[in-house]
């Protein structure tokens, strides 16, 4: 059992290596639109430190979305989907490999750039480690969440931003309460409350998200 | 024993076929026949568990294969029409993983031997995109070598793009499945010389 999600994981992992380009557009995408906001909002530093615990989310949400719907697309066109279907280990399984390995390549070099583009909209350097904590515990909720939408819209025409319409409404909770943790702590109020949540979220997304991803893909590839 | 009872297919809104049925006995060889878009793959994937059915069963052993779909796909090895091969990954890296995926164990020097069997050997580490059609499928059935243990083989055009001397030693290979008492099941629409005449069913007998 365990050797299948390891299996899949180090294939999704290698795969990432070989077609690295794409991960490092998704890092770049980031890092511009982070990028853009002083210059349509202005280089007044107090009102970059105001919006920068939204910016840096909202932009690293979108990074995930764009990357999203290449998590199962490749193995739906060439068949690897229907061989995983078939295999006689539980689907969750497999699927929560694929997340992570997704994760591990898209959500995390995320996390790690964040900290150097919140120096540049002069976060305090205090709300730092929050920041990083509240994407590193966010972020694999927009991918297990994600890959729900992802397995639904699989094969269909115009995927891409039917998954979009899909899965940015569910990801506004965890905006919420991942900006709301960045800001709680610059504010001076703490953000244990904001980070609990978060790290509710992704117990359950992690509990419920591989069976539902399953049940779809099943349905997708009839 | 695979025993298929009153099966209908829907496509879209078009009914394919309604009313097929057969049994499929241990050391059986069957040939799903029928003219281009009669629902032989769609019949394959109804077998396999992959699609759905409108109506009718499927039964592995006795068991219809939703109740108990784990302990039938232990017995089944599905060859679609898609290779299932990576890109991006060589033969050999895409064997290991096909393997391990379905539950099998990924030894390295088993799945090199059987790359080699199959007439790759001098491709084993090269990525698969600069593989022709015909050895991107010997990829995919070199897994047939692996998979002695599962009982039910169902193929879906096998033969396509192989030349006539692996046509032959895939034909020899289903055949000796065969004789060791496992059951195959596949779609063709070219001659293989296989040791005995397989049973053909006519999908087109139930065409709607």
């Amino acid at each position: 059992m365990l050797s299948t999600f390891l299996a899949v994981l180090r294939r999704d992992l290698l795969l990432a290596w070989r077609g690295r380009a794409d991960v490092l557009v998704t890092l770049a995408f980031f890092v511009i639109v982070v990028c853009l906001f002083p210059f349509g909002v202005g280089a007044e530093p107090n009102q970059l430190r105001a919006i920068a615990p939204g910016v840096l989310w909202v932009a690293a949400l979108l990074a995930c979305l764009l990357s999203l719907h290449r998590l199962f697309a490749q193995d739906h066109a060439d068949g690897t989907l229907e061989q995983l279907l078939l295999s006689s280990e539980p689907a969750a399984l497999w699927v929560a490999a694929k997340v992570l390995a997704f994760w591990l390549s898209t959500g995390l070099p995320v996390v790690a750039v964040a900290p150097g583009l919140a120096l540049l909209l002069d976060l305090e350097q205090g709300a730092l480690p929050v920041l990083v904590l509240s994407l590193a515990l966010g972020t694999p909720i927009l991918g297990l969440l994600g890959a729900v939408g992802a397995a639904l819209t699989l094969g269909l025409r115009g995927g891409g931003m039917l998954l979009a319409l899909l899965v940015l409404p569910l990801f506004v909770p965890v905006l919420i309460f991942g900006a709301g943790a960045v800001e709680a702590e610059a504010s001076g109020t703490g953000a244990a409350a904001h980070l609990l949540l978060l790290g509710g979220g992704l117990a359950g997304a992690l509990a419920l998200a591989p069976w539902a991803c399953a049940a779809a893909l099943r349905i997708s590839t009839d | 024993m695979l025993e298929v009872d009153d099966l209908a297919c829907l496509k879209g809104d078009r009914l394919l076929f309604r009313g097929l049925a057969f049994r499929l006995q241990a050391g059986e060889l069957l040939r799903v026949a029928g003219p281009n878009g009669v629902g032989k793959t769609s019949l394959l994937r109804l077998v396999t568990g992959l699609a759905l059915a409108e109506a009718g069963e499927v039964r592995w052993q006795g068991c219809p294969i939703r109740r108990d779909r784990e302990a039938f796909h232990r017995e089944l090895l599905y060859l679609g029409h898609a290779p299932s091969i990576n890109d991006l990954l060589s033969p050999l890296e895409n064997l290991r993983f096909a393997c391990a995926a379905a539950g099998d164990g990924s030894d390295e020097e088993a799945c090199t031997q059987a790359l080699v069997r199959i007439g790759l050997a001098n491709q084993l580490d090269l990525p698969a995109r600069v593989l022709s059609q015909g050895q991107r499928r010997r990829v995919g059935l070199a897994r047939l070598f692996l998979s002695a243990r599962r009982a039910l083989w169902v193929l879906d055009e096998p033969f396509t793009a192989l030349d006539v001397k692996a046509v032959a030693d895939l034909a020899q290979a289903l055949s000796d499945h065969c004789a060791g008492g496992g059951m195959v099941m596949l779609t063709t629409h070219q001659d293989a010389p296989f040791a005995v005449a397989p049973r053909v069913l006519d999908v087109g007998a139930y065409a709607c």
